[in-house]
């Protein structure tokens, strides 16, 4: 081997050309539509330039015009592999704004809806991560469980996937007896599947060596960045909300906090697979301990009477007729909700003028703030790494682009 | 989440002793403390909250940009810090005229806040002094509004088939 | 084609022809159609939630590929159907135009959900406001998002067009006056 003499070796740097390859904003490899302008060095990447919001969609103005109860829809569409967790969030934040006091059945059964969804967006999320490494076939196996969450959805709201679970003030109506034989049936065929999953890959020297020290990040850095949720845990802070500031009863719950150490994308997979874990240990929990008592709070401003009393009784009509037309009167105020998404700390800012819509609506969107780390969090390692760290993310273009 | 009084009481005296009576208005809106400051302070004021030893405000929640139409000055930021360690939050809120819709950028202090600052550029029009890289992040970049100021339309205005008679808008 | 009466969807029916011992004729629009409609390459141009739907609607519980279109083509060139899923922005039409005209003729569109058809709930000066504004559409699924099962109806249908186009359409005027109108050459 011929010894070059750093002189030309830095000769050789000053000339060298570096490509520009354009990876987005419809690259099938990008699930969502982001757009990524990298530098490239071969096969390494030199420099990278995201850019965002190929679908953004004025959640916020739109949330300006919109009576409260009107607003759930549009939150459905934010982090759409998690809506449940986006309605509840909503939900807690007007009735924080209103001060309802919500029975502690409503919150039950809030924390299993809730955690349903989170176990739906990491399937999502895991399940895609085992496609951009070649395995195929976890996708098929989770996809198929996936359905029966969704199909515990149609029972609860009649929805799949933007659900508009649940009132202000709590739910519709309670679970029905074939809900709850389907919880029960998920809780006792999900764990299977995922052991079969997670037989498929955690132990897999192949899909091993793909992802360990693949788009790690110090817990420094995320959290200068903002990291929440699952990203900011694998980088081994154990901030959750749920713990942190306990929402909906979550102090009643025994569970898990898991953390990793490393912040790369197999640290990542793995939070969110114990993730799963614990989260079908909170339901088991709040199924046993599921109190007696109404399915939703005593705020007749703002949840609808019953069919039968609005025909029948003044009053409850009236209500109806208020809500509907949104012309129901709330306190002034300012308050800031936040509940653990799926993929982080998710907020709502809420002005109220005292007028039938929001003054002022600023959505915390956790995907939006941790993404701006994504070019660093590349940099020097190859294209291939690239889309790995990007599908381990968790990335949601809906509520990115908001 | 609630800060205790003394904790309050420490963080107003704070600033008013460093950065010269900043404090325009402090309450505590739902459990959140909140303190209005004079524009200039606002950024030095979350570097001492981020330096303080004994609070450690370290992790910025979010920002946002207002618009109060009928106020004098219109347009505001809110910033929310979080105190991770200590678990207390704290809500920053200045305003300052439309016509200079001018803030300190917070970017030297959090990366984090590189995009949040550009979607208030872009939502509202606030200019961040020393931002590496002020350009519209959501809409496209020839628009000329910024579409969250209250007094533009929310919908698309090339629409035709859209009959308001009967709807009394 | 109204709800109630039921289309016949039978996969591969043989068509009209003349047959006897080792030969069979037809037309070549037939034979051709009957290869076409059985052999869609979707490209999936999937911006949000309906993306989402899609995957259910590939994934094992309903199975597209019972119908031929389990082969997604990512690269425009070798598609024969464009699914437009999700929120278009202004941001994203010239994109999406794009890629339509990269297209291969013969060439479809299917249009799914409500925000890509006509913008849906999103009437804001974001969102363009129907696809149909820069290309042209050939089925609209409604819904937001629309259940797995109306997509499979919608292919369907696409595959009902594919089946009884004539060879010639491509290269009629008409056809060439309705691209010029979205300003495609």
């Amino acid at each position: 081997m011929t010894q070059i003499s750093t002189n030309i070796v830095d000769h050789l740097a000053e000339q060298k050309e570096y490509t520009t390859l354009n990876l987005g904003p419809t690259h099938p490899a990008t699930h969502g539509i982001f757009q990524n302008i990298l530098k490239m060095d071969g096969e390494i990447i030199v420099d990278a330039e995201s850019t965002v919001g190929y679908i953004h969609r004025a959640f916020e103005k739109l949330a300006e015009r919109r009576p409260y109860y009107q607003i759930t829809p549009i939150t459905d569409r934010l982090n759409y592999c998690s809506s449940p967790i986006n309605n509840m969030g909503w939900h807690m934040t007007v009735e924080k704004l209103i001060g309802a006091k919500i029975p502690k059945k409503v919150d039950y059964m809030r924390v299993i809806v809730m955690e349903l969804a989170r176990i739906a967006d990491h399937i999502v999320c895991n399940a895609v991560i085992g496609v951009d490494t070649g395995a195929l076939t976890g996708f098929v196996y989770l996809f198929q469980q996936r359905e029966f969450i969704y199909e515990i959805y149609e029972e609860i709201c009649g929805a799949r996937l933007t659900t508009n679970i649940g009132r202000i003030g709590g739910f519709d109506k309670d679970f029905s007896p074939k809900t709850w034989d389907k919880i029960k049936k998920f809780l006792k065929e999900f764990p299977l599947a995922l052991a079969e999953f997670q037989s498929l890959l955690e132990r897999n020297r192949i899909f091993m060596n793909r992802v360990i020290g693949c788009g790690p990040i110090s817990a420094e850095r995320a959290l200068n960045y903002g990291f929440t949720g699952p990203n900011l845990r694998a980088a081994g802070v154990d901030y959750d909300v749920r713990v942190m500031t306990p929402y909906s009863s979550y102090e009643d719950f025994d569970f898990i906090i898991p953390v990793g150490t490393h912040g790369d994308t197999y640290d990542r997979f793995m939070v969110r697979h114990e993730e799963m874990c614990q989260s079908l240990r909170i339901i088991q929990q709040a199924m046993d301990k599921m109190p007696e008592g109404p399915c939703h709070a005593d705020v007749p401003d703002f949840y609808l009477p019953e069919k039968q009393d609005v025909y029948n009784k003044m009053e409850a009509l009236i209500y109806h007729f208020k809500i509907v037309m949104g012309e129901t009167d709330v306190p002034v105020g300012e308050v800031y909700h936040s509940v653990e998404g799926a993929n982080g700390e998710l907020g709502y800012y809420l002005i109220s003028d005292g007028g039938r819509t929001p003054f002022r609506l600023h959505f915390r969107r956790p995907c939006f703030i941790y993404y701006q780390a994504y070019p660093e969090m590349i940099k020097g390692s190859m294209l291939s790494d690239a889309i790995l760290t990007m599908s381990s993310m968790n990335v949601i273009a809906g509520e990115l682009d908001a | 989440m609630g800060m205790t009084e003394a904790q309050q009481e420490t963080i107003i005296n704070a600033i008013n002793t460093h950065f010269n009576h900043a404090v325009i208005k402090h309450e505590v809106l739902y459990d959140m403390f909140t303190v209005t400051l004079r524009k200039d302070a606002v950024i030095p004021a979350i570097q001492w909250l981020y330096d303080n030893e004994e609070m450690k405000f370290r992790f910025l929640t979010t920002m946002c940009a207002l618009h109060y139409p009928d106020q004098k000055d219109e347009l505001g930021m809110m910033y929310q810090l979080h105190s991770l360690e200590n678990n207390l939050r704290i809500r920053i809120k200045t305003f300052f005229p439309k016509d200079l819709p001018v803030m300190p950028t917070l970017t030297g202090l959090y990366s984090a806040a590189n995009w949040m600052e550009r979607q208030e550029y872009d939502f509202f029009g606030v200019e961040f002094k020393g931002h590496p890289n002020l350009k519209r992040i959501l809409n496209v970049d020839d628009m000329v509004m910024h579409p969250m100021r209250k007094e533009f339309p929310l919908e698309d205005q090339t629409r035709k088939d859209k009959n308001d008679t009967m709807f009394g808008r | 084609m109204s709800i109630l009466e039921k289309p016949n969807y039978t996969l591969a029916n043989k068509p009209d022809g003349v047959e006897g011992t080792g030969y069979f004729v037809t037309s070549l629009d037939k034979a051709v159609g009957l290869a076409r409609k059985n052999s869609l390459w979707p490209l999936p141009f999937a911006t949000s939630c309906c993306g989402i739907e899609f995957m259910a609607t590939m994934g094992a519980h309903y199975d597209l590929a019972r119908f031929g279109s389990e082969r997604l083509s990512f690269s425009p060139r070798q598609a024969d159907l464009l699914m437009v899923m999700g929120t278009i922005a202004k941001k994203m039409g010239p994109v999406l135009k794009q890629i339509y005209e990269q297209m291969a003729e013969p060439k479809w569109v299917l249009c799914m959900g409500a925000c890509a058809s006509t913008g849906g709930i999103f009437d804001t000066y974001s969102v363009l406001q129907g696809i149909d504004r820069i290309i042209p559409v050939d089925v609209y699924i409604p819904g937001c998002p629309p259940r797995p099962e109306q997509v499979i109806e919608g292919i369907l249908h696409i595959q009902e067009l594919a089946h009884n186009e004539s060879l010639r359409r491509r290269d009629s005027p008409e056809y060439k006056a309705m691209l010029n109108e979205f300003g495609i050459e």
